[in-house]
């Protein structure tokens, strides 16, 4: 199915997750780690490759950060192997790994100058102080912050902290970055901003990002590919587009974007391959084209639908697909989007919204009224995890 | 409502009544005794009880200022036990401060990382020796470094020395003395510098590539430098002027200011000449903490 439609906005000349000949740069070989009485992160394997923009994605405790802490050496995996361009990272100290990170408090040093805060991984190295300027001076004009060089942290706002701690993480030319919740501390308006820059930044470079987020809109918008995690282990790696619209788990499904789920039993398949489940929403059968799914009869599982791909209407065609019937019980305007809050016969609620392409509706679908709801078959996925 | 409301001019009052009590205190106990030494340190020594003659009286202002006499100062110049006494004493209170650093850093910084949980009772155990009193702490130690006392005998024991050490009676115990019973002073303003800093400051630094030692020296010490600061002064500066410690611990061979200071008020009966002595010693080490915060305050004013 994935081979066959593209799902979402995705870079159609960059896929080596597709071919099978592509060497990832770190792999993840079923690495565990156990704290003292939790366990982080269990038994996990997870290729990244070079060039990508890989987002982390998870509630906290997830163990989305333990991974990246692991990658970048600040812990050690309690068992399993992490693998950096071939090279088994196991006893490599962080101040010996191509990686370096970007860190969610920014850990600017408090008593060196914006100039030597980020040319300090470059003394590191003993480069000869000419370069260490030119590099230095590189870096301010890359996150344009030349004017600020000889400003001290404190003296700087938070989204300029932010852009120093990208500029000292990025001056080694690290193989691989690391960025722990980057966009974090800033506001909603300048985390947007900040959001095209970076994507910007990594598709000029080159270099591969590993990005830490709870924030599922941060990771659609930014990521190559995404991994969502839960409790210690990966639930689905996949492009923005898969994870949306094909979530393979329930957890996927609720976590990523809204969504309605309908709960069912299956009923049976008909000759074109759509399943039948038979929920309370509805009189009939709901039908639904989830071609990948293995299922049999009488088995319990979900609906997912998510609230733009419903149709809400008075009087929706009896030849619609997946009819229901309810109740308006809130409404939301949102600007671009309405919200629709609908009561089902049934007593559950289903949230369809509508793209306001027009600013002047007829006689619009007010609260209280009486609605039809429809899905098209292969609008909506089957969940039976 | 108004009437629950204190009247401006009463508010006003009780504000300034607060600050005014410590203030108060200072002036009475304080200020004034220092005042009073200072007169002693510029009048003439006499047989007499008080074994000194006034220059002036409350009244004869006008003969005050011709008749002071700088006799003691000039005396405390040109006899050279009283330079070699404050020499002596600075540089066994700085070997003594650096031994302190050394010993109290890790010890700090050990705090500063240990369990949250752990802190309250690491910090009640350095806390813990003032529970006995100071003079019986110093009094135990000649019971260890005598002769015949423990750690010899310990030393014996292992095999790791076949003669007895002598090591009361010298610098050497005085440093032990000093180290032992100023740790406190200097662990616990390291502690709550080093409890602040943020570990992810640490980690950033081995991220580009520092090892632990190196990120140590860049980052931690700079970072910890005001408690650095505070805890030598709180160990340098009573440290000039101890007098328990050399005279128990010191034998007779070490003349530090304090024994000096000690012997000319209580041998001598020198009054004069001993508070000439407090006010020299008053004065070196007020310059250097004057000339410290005044850095400081130059640098805090530049940076924001």
């Amino acid at each position: 199915m994935s081979q066959r439609v593209r799902l979402g906005a995705v870079r159609s000349t960059f896929s080596p997750w597709n071919d099978p000949t592509a060497k990832p740069l770190i792999q993840f070989q079923s690495v565990t780690k156990q704290f003292s009485d939790t366990v982080a992160v269990t038994d996990l394997s997870l290729d990244i490759y070079e060039g990508e923009f890989f987002c982390l994605l998870g509630p906290s405790g997830c163990g989305k950060t333990t991974l990246m802490r692991m990658l970048a050496g600040f812990e050690q995996p309690t068992s399993g192997k992490i693998i950096l361009g071939g090279r088994d990272l196991s006893g490599v100290p962080p101040y010996r790994r191509p990686v370096n990170m970007m860190f969610q408090s920014y850990a600017l040093f408090p008593h060196m100058s914006v100039e030597r805060n980020i040319a300090f991984g470059l003394r590191q190295d003993g480069m000869p102080a000419k370069e260490i300027g030119d590099r230095v001076l590189e870096m301010l004009r890359l996150v344009q912050l030349e004017p600020l060089a000889r400003r001290y942290p404190a003296q700087l706002s938070g989204g300029q902290r932010q852009r120093v701690a990208l500029a000292r993480a990025l001056a080694k030319r690290p193989k691989v970055l690391l960025l722990d919740e980057p966009l974090g501390a800033l506001d909603k308006k300048l985390r947007e901003e900040t959001q095209f820059e970076l994507m910007d930044l990594q598709n000029d470079l080159g270099t591969t990002f590993v990005v830490v987020t709870h924030d599922q809109e941060e990771a659609m918008t930014m990521a190559d590919r995404i991994a969502v995690m839960n409790k210690g282990h990966i639930e689905q790696v996949g492009t923005p587009g898969e994870i949306y619209e094909q979530p393979q788990t329930r957890f996927i499904a609720e976590f990523v974007g809204d969504v309605n789920v309908l709960e069912g039993k299956v009923a049976g398949r008909d000759e074109t391959g759509h399943w039948h489940v038979e929920t309370s929403a509805s009189q009939t059968f709901l039908t639904v084209d989830d071609p990948d799914e293995v299922l049999h009869d009488g088995q319990s599982v979900a609906i997912a639908i998510r609230p733009e791909k419903m149709i809400v209407g008075r009087h929706l065609p009896l030849s619609s697909p997946n009819l229901m019937s309810g109740e308006v019980w809130d409404i939301g305007y949102l600007g671009d989007w309405t919200v629709y809050r609908i009561r089902l016969d049934c007593g559950s609620f289903i949230r369809a919204s509508r793209a306001n392409v027009n600013r002047y509706v007829d006689n619009p679908i007010s609260w209280d009224e009486g609605v039809q709801l429809s899905f098209a078959p292969d609008s909506a996925v089957i969940l039976s995890r | 409502m108004n009437e629950m409301m204190p009247k401006p001019g009463r508010t006003h009052f009780l504000r300034m009544l607060v600050p005014a009590v410590p203030l108060l205190w200072l002036a009475v106990f304080f200020l004034l005794p220092f005042l009073i030494v200072l007169k002693i340190s510029l009048s003439y020594y006499v047989t007499a009880q008080p074994p000194y003659a006034p220059v002036w009286d409350w009244g004869d202002i006008s003969g005050y200022f011709s008749a002071l006499s700088f006799e003691n100062y000039r005396m405390l110049v040109e006899d050279s036990i009283y330079f070699s006494a404050f020499l002596t004493s600075i540089r066994i209170a700085g070997i003594s401060t650096f031994l302190l650093l050394i010993v109290g850093f890790p010890i700090a910084h050990a705090m500063a990382r240990a369990p949250v949980s752990w802190r309250p009772m690491l910090l009640a155990l350095v806390i813990l020796p003032f529970w006995t009193s100071f003079l019986i702490r110093i009094y135990a130690w000649i019971g260890i470094l005598k002769p015949e006392g423990l750690l010899n005998q310990l030393l014996l024991f292992c095999g790791a020395i076949s003669q007895p050490l002598d090591i009361l009676n010298t610098e050497t115990a005085i440093f032990i003395g000093i180290v032992y019973a100023y740790l406190p002073f200097m662990v616990l303003p390291l502690y709550a510098t080093l409890e602040k800093l943020d570990e992810s400051l640490i980690e950033a630094a081995l991220d580009l590539g520092c090892p632990p030692w190196r990120a140590f020296w860049a980052i931690t010490v700079p970072l910890s430098k005001s408690g650095i600061i505070a805890g030598s002064l709180l160990c340098f500066i009573p440290a000039v002027g101890e007098f328990v410690i050399p005279d128990l611990l010191g034998g007779s061979e070490t003349l530090m200011i304090g024994k000096t200071l000690w012997s000319e008020f209580f041998s001598n009966r020198d009054w004069p000449l001993a508070s000439a002595v407090a006010i020299v010693l008053l004065a070196l080490l007020v310059i250097p903490i004057v000339i410290y915060q005044n850095s400081e305050a130059r640098r805090l004013e530049e940076k924001p």
